[in-house]
């Protein structure tokens, strides 16, 4: 055959094997098809650990405890033990290391959260205790009168 | 000379032929039967109790602190809607910043700043609904990535490489539960992975730590004694868009026909 033929042949050889060089160097090594198949797993699996080494910010009740132990043991018998010291604290984020990084919200807003009355028959939020922070003593914290970690005690003396 | 029916007939042979060996390597593809068959380590998957809610949104708080996701951007992974269907047969909706302050007004927000004043007495029925990403068995959001960049675990967590996403948003179109969005600060496509940092290391995730009311719970389906996988497999579970066929694995208690 004559090279007319063969010569967009070559050209075609090379640019395959330019694309085929290109995507070596390109594509990481490590991805593939992973556990769930070709539609659902393909991907780069080095990306799975990457996600797994993200930074935990809320340590969660159990860390504080080794610490403020009285404060642990005061809520556990107080009506509101089921939340999490940082709901309110803030996350533990450097906390003891960085003392500073605590956010602490004693806000009005705060205890609107779950305290704002909503006569709502179906859900939990109806027979919850609630006021209405528009009348209910505004313009003070919730803490003046209210002890956070147990709402039976007084709150904060100033 | 060839006919022109030898030549169909031909053809055609040729191409049922060539086509048999492609079905055999499909079927009997080794790589494919065995993440099929591997049913080690979790599923993961969650439980949310709608009875229980009562709005706070201290989740949708420490999950966007948790997993960095700018505080006061309108985005975020997880949100709570409040659902109040009054006695007109009317069903009000509304998720002020994604629940991510509670619902700190009675009135309901129709957007654009304004409330709508519901009277206590016209209230059928009012309740708050937790969502998330479903982490589905068939995530049609991975299915549209044109490039490798979404993809699902062996574990059920559709998880998102941001180094890799190419930000086309075909996966935030391709969600039918809208729990995908633009990341205002990496320019990626971003959704909840049940904060895998966290599960992965034996802890809950930031938002069933931060729930108060038992609202949320996550679990391993794979484990018959997990106390979520009990619930699942022995209560009146359900699940939202069945018919999407999506197979999501977020299941809810006490969902009502309002939701959607």
């Amino acid at each position: 055959m004559k090279s007319h033929v063969w010569r967009p042949l070559f050209v075609v050889l090379v640019v395959i094997a330019l694309v085929l060089v290109a995507r070596t160097l390109l594509v990481p090594a490590d991805f593939g098809v992973g556990a769930r198949g070709y539609m659902y797993g393909w991907h780069r699996a080095g990306n799975e650990q990457q996600w797994k080494d993200m930074k935990v910010k809320y340590k969660t009740a159990a860390f504080c405890k080794d610490c403020h132990p009285d404060k642990y043991d005061e809520m556990k018998e107080s009506p509101h033990r089921n939340i999490n010291c940082e709901n309110c604290h803030g996350p533990a984020l450097n906390h003891p290391d960085d003392p500073k990084s605590l956010t602490i919200d004693r806000s009005r807003e705060l205890c609107a959260r779950c305290h704002t009355r909503l006569p709502y028959p179906n859900s939990g939020r109806g027979i919850m205790k609630g006021i209405d922070p528009k009348t209910h003593n505004v313009g003070l914290d919730c803490v003046t009168c209210h002890w956070p970690h147990d709402p039976r005690k007084e709150g904060h003396k100033k | 000379m060839i006919s022109r029916r030898s030549f169909c007939k031909k053809s055609l042979l040729f191409a049922g032929g060539l086509a048999i060996p492609l079905s055999c390597l499909e079927l009997f593809d080794p790589k494919r039967l065995l993440a099929e068959k591997d049913q080690k380590g979790p599923r993961w998957v969650f439980l949310v109790d709608t009875r229980k809610c009562v709005g706070c949104g201290f989740c949708v708080k420490g999950c966007k602190v948790e997993n960095e996701v700018p505080y006061d951007a309108n985005v975020t992974r997880t949100w709570v809607e409040r659902y109040v269907v009054t006695t007109d047969g009317k069903t009000h909706i509304d998720s002020p910043k994604g629940a991510r302050d509670g619902f700190p007004n009675k009135g309901i927000d129709i957007g654009h700043g304004k409330l709508e004043e519901i009277k206590d007495d016209d209230i059928d029925k009012a309740f708050f609904v937790p969502k998330l990403c479903n982490q589905c068995d068939n995530p049609p959001c991975v299915q549209v990535c044109p490039v490798g960049a979404t993809y699902q675990t062996a574990d059920g967590v559709v998880l998102i490489d941001r180094s890799w996403c190419i930000g086309c948003g075909y996966c935030i179109m391709g969600c039918p539960y809208g729990v995908r969005f633009f990341h205002p600060v990496f320019h990626v496509a971003e959704k909840c992975n049940f904060c895998y940092h966290r599960i992965t290391k034996g802890m809950q995730t930031a938002c069933v730590d931060s729930c108060a009311f038992g609202a949320r719970r996550v679990g391993n389906l794979r484990d018959p004694e997990d106390p979520v996988t009990k619930v699942i497999m022995t209560e009146r579970v359900n699940v939202l868009k069945e018919e999407y066929g999506t197979k999501p694995q977020v299941f809810y208690l006490g969902l009502s026909k309002e939701v959607k």
